[in-house]
């Protein structure tokens, strides 16, 4: 049988500087399969402005406009308004930043965006850290996690933002989660995303990272199909910000997903009974509003 | 005690010497390994004292405002566009006279994006009612940074420690790190002149009319003309008491030279090495270090330089429009007839090397030449690239 998923263009070149089984380099080949050549990226500071390649050479097939750190969305929307102007509405464009270029100092920007009801896609590809600083908390830390700004005894007791929650409180057209481990359904939503044409789409995309995580290159994908399959990032998505539907079921015990990176190695048994009762309110909680849908 | 530290780590350490409370900051490279640092002291309680994640640099400055407001002793460290980013609060800071001491470790900007040393971000803040204060090793870095807190506190102005990326940041060193005893009789506890207090109700940065905006602004000025005097009476104490010192400029074999390096940071222990090197040849050349930049020493570059007949400034940095910006500044402050002949360059952008032969062709260059170009001239550019 032939695979659909494997048989068209790639705009991925080889010989990029992500690290080995960088989940954020899947993430990236995987979006721009399902987006094509009619793409435009707008990336801020984070791991992908170094993968992204150095001046005069790119990675990327298709034209990248680098931004500033905080500045994702307003640029994205600057570079929309240009388009349109020109005349071209074929184009796609895409800001893709991390989750601290997203959760934290580009959230300004991405509510403004969202509310002013900009016609790109945002696409937060979350290895819920500061990566390409050297792996420093963002608000997308899940709590437990240890980082080199959450050391030692103090690693992180903060809950992750909800971020996708907080995108369809904006009441955009779309928004949903997507994971490296389950391409068809992240290529899905791509498609479904661009072909929404007004109103901004979010897309929050898990991409694991051996690097800042703590665990071997060759497993991201498994790491990152056990973070659905425990329901600690489970995969659903919302129209209009009202309408939700679970995706991918899961059962698996969050232990199972936690015991497979080092950044979670110094959690007691109490402290993981602690996540399983977060990761089963919060799935109690989505299972809730997708039965009201 | 000696130890070898890098140089994010020396600052860290002087942190945690001068006691401080809260320290509010956002990575960026080559700055992080100094929060990183002092995250974990925060942690393992080395350091008494709360360290805010923020969400940005712009809210680091803003939160380090709000501390010293609420009257206790506070850090920030950033970069770059971290910088960039923060420039309203520093303007704000400084304005609010309050005395915030920050690390700066100068880094490019993009774009296109560079992790390298350039002087430019830390200069482009020149108008922000900062001191500034130029480092060239690990040591002074640490040392600077005890001065800083005790200087900031009696002009009740805001000071930045600046650093080269990597060169200094990310390089291990001896350094002799005080005893807390020392420090403590050095640096006192904060006692703020002012703060946020329901007993004594006032309001802090409200709106200043048209009646006493000026007189606000002109006692910043005044305080900046009074910190090199304050600053030299505080380092003949810290003199006393550790055996270093540093200036406001730092002469080294200036005393009968014709011509005089001038330059900042890294590249000056470099020039060091080329006035050895040019001296062992039989030239006359020495180097002025500067390090204060802000306020600008004027009066100490004036008697550093009386002799000189030439000098050449390596500027790490441009005002584009402009040029070197340690060159303008100084032209400005040396401005006369007396004044020696200035050649200014600008080297060393984005992190390119600056070696001793880079300071030996400059001297050539300049000693072979009668009169200075107008501008500045950039040394090591493919001129290749330019033209294509
Ligand atoms: C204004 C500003 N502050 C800080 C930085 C430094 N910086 C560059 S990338 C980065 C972290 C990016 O984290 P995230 O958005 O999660 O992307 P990741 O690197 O994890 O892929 C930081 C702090 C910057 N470039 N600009
Ligand atoms: S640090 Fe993580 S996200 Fe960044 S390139 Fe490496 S694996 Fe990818
Ligand atoms: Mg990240």
């Amino acid at each position: 049988m032939k695979n659909e998923l494997y048989s068209g263009a790639e705009y991925l070149n080889p010989g990029h500087v992500g690290c080995p089984g960088c989940g954020a380099t899947i993430a990236m080949k995987l979006a721009l399969r399902a987006l094509g050549e009619h793409t435009m990226l707008v990336i801020p500071a984070s791991c992908w402005a170094i993968i992204g390649g150095n001046y005069p050479q790119s990675s990327l097939k298709v034209p990248i406009l680098h931004t500033a750190f905080a500045t994702t969305a307003a640029a994205a929307s600057g570079l929309r308004a240009a388009l349109d102007l020109r005349g071209d509405r074929e184009t796609t464009i895409v800001g893709w930043a991390g989750d601290g270029g997203t959760f934290d100092i580009g959230f300004q920007a991405l509510s403004a965006a969202a509310e002013r009801g900009e016609d790109f896609i945002y696409v937060c590809y979350d290895n819920e850290a500061y990566m390409n600083t050297g792996v420093q908390r963002s608000s997308s830390t899940p709590w437990g996690a240890r980082t080199m700004t959450t050391p030692g005894d103090k690693w992180k007791r903060t809950y992750k933002k909800n971020i996708v929650e907080i995108m369809a409180a904006h009441r955009i057209p779309y928004a949903a989660t997507a994971s490296i481990a389950y391409p068809e359904d992240l290529e899905r939503k791509l498609r479904k995303a661009a072909s929404i044409r007004s109103g901004l789409r979010f897309i929050h995309l898990y991409s694991s990272c051996p690097t800042g995580w703590g665990f071997a290159p060759e497993h991201s994908v498994r790491v990152a199909r056990l973070a659905v399959q425990t329901r600690a990032f489970p995969l659903y998505e919302v129209e209009d910000g009202t309408t939700y539907a679970i995706n991918q079921a899961g059962d698996k015990p969050v232990r199972e997903y936690l015991r497979t990176q080092s950044r979670f190695r110094h959690l007691s048994d109490e402290d993981i009974a602690q996540i399983q009762k977060y990761v089963d309110q919060e799935w109690k909680r989505l299972v809730r509003k997708a039965e009201e849908a | 005690m000696r130890e070898v530290l890098e140089g994010s780590q020396a600052v860290a350490e002087a942190v945690r010497l001068a006691r401080v409370k809260v320290i509010s900051a956002y990575p960026i490279t080559p700055q992080t390994h100094i929060v990183e640092e002092l995250a974990k002291y925060c942690a393992d309680g080395s350091l008494d004292g709360r360290f805010i994640c923020v969400e940005s640099e712009h809210s680091a400055m803003a939160s380090v405002i709000g501390a010293e407001s609420g009257g206790v002793r506070s850090f920030t460290a950033s970069s770059s566009h971290g910088l960039a980013l923060m420039h309203e609060m520093l303007h704000w800071a400084a304005g609010a006279r309050l005395p915030i001491v920050m690390a700066e470790v100068n880094r490019a900007l993009g774009p296109g994006w560079n992790l390298w040393v350039d002087q430019t971000d830390s200069l482009s803040q020149r108008d922000t009612g900062w001191l500034q204060f130029y480092c060239s090793d690990g040591q002074e870095a640490l040392d600077t940074t005890l001065l800083a807190y005790r200087l900031a506190e009696i002009l009740n102005l805001p000071i930045m420690v600046v650093m080269d990326a990597f060169f200094l940041s990310h390089t291990y060193e001896p350094v002799d790190v005080p005893s807390q005893a020392d420090v403590d009789a050095f640096l006192p506890p904060y006692e703020p002149k002012f703060l946020m207090d329901t007993k004594n109700p006032y309001a802090l940065d409200e709106v200043a009319p048209i009646n006493v905006y000026m007189e606000m602004r002109r006692s910043i000025q005044m305080a900046m003309e009074a910190a090199p005097g304050i600053y030299q009476a505080i380092e003949d104490e810290f003199y006393t008491r550790f055996g270093r010192r540093y200036g406001l400029v730092e002469p080294y074999r200036c005393e009968d030279a014709d011509i005089v390096f001038v330059t900042a940071g890294t590249a000056a222990a470099t020039a060091r090495v080329a006035v050895d090197t040019l001296r062992a040849k039989g030239e006359r050349v020495g180097l002025l270090r500067l390090r204060m930049f802000r306020p600008f020493p004027a009066e100490a570059f004036r008697l550093g330089l009386a002799h000189a007949k030439k000098v050449i400034v390596l500027d790490r940095n441009c005002s584009f429009g402009a040029g070197g910006v340690f060159a303008q500044e100084l032209k400005a402050a040396l401005y006369g007839p007396e004044a020696p002949k200035l050649y200014s360059y600008v080297a060393g952008m984005g992190g390119r090397d600056v070696t001793v032969d880079t300071f030996s062709e400059l001297f050539t260059m300049t000693r072979d030449q009668d009169e200075p170009p107008l501008g500045s001239v950039w040394y090591g550019v493919n001129e290749e690239m330019l033209r294509s």
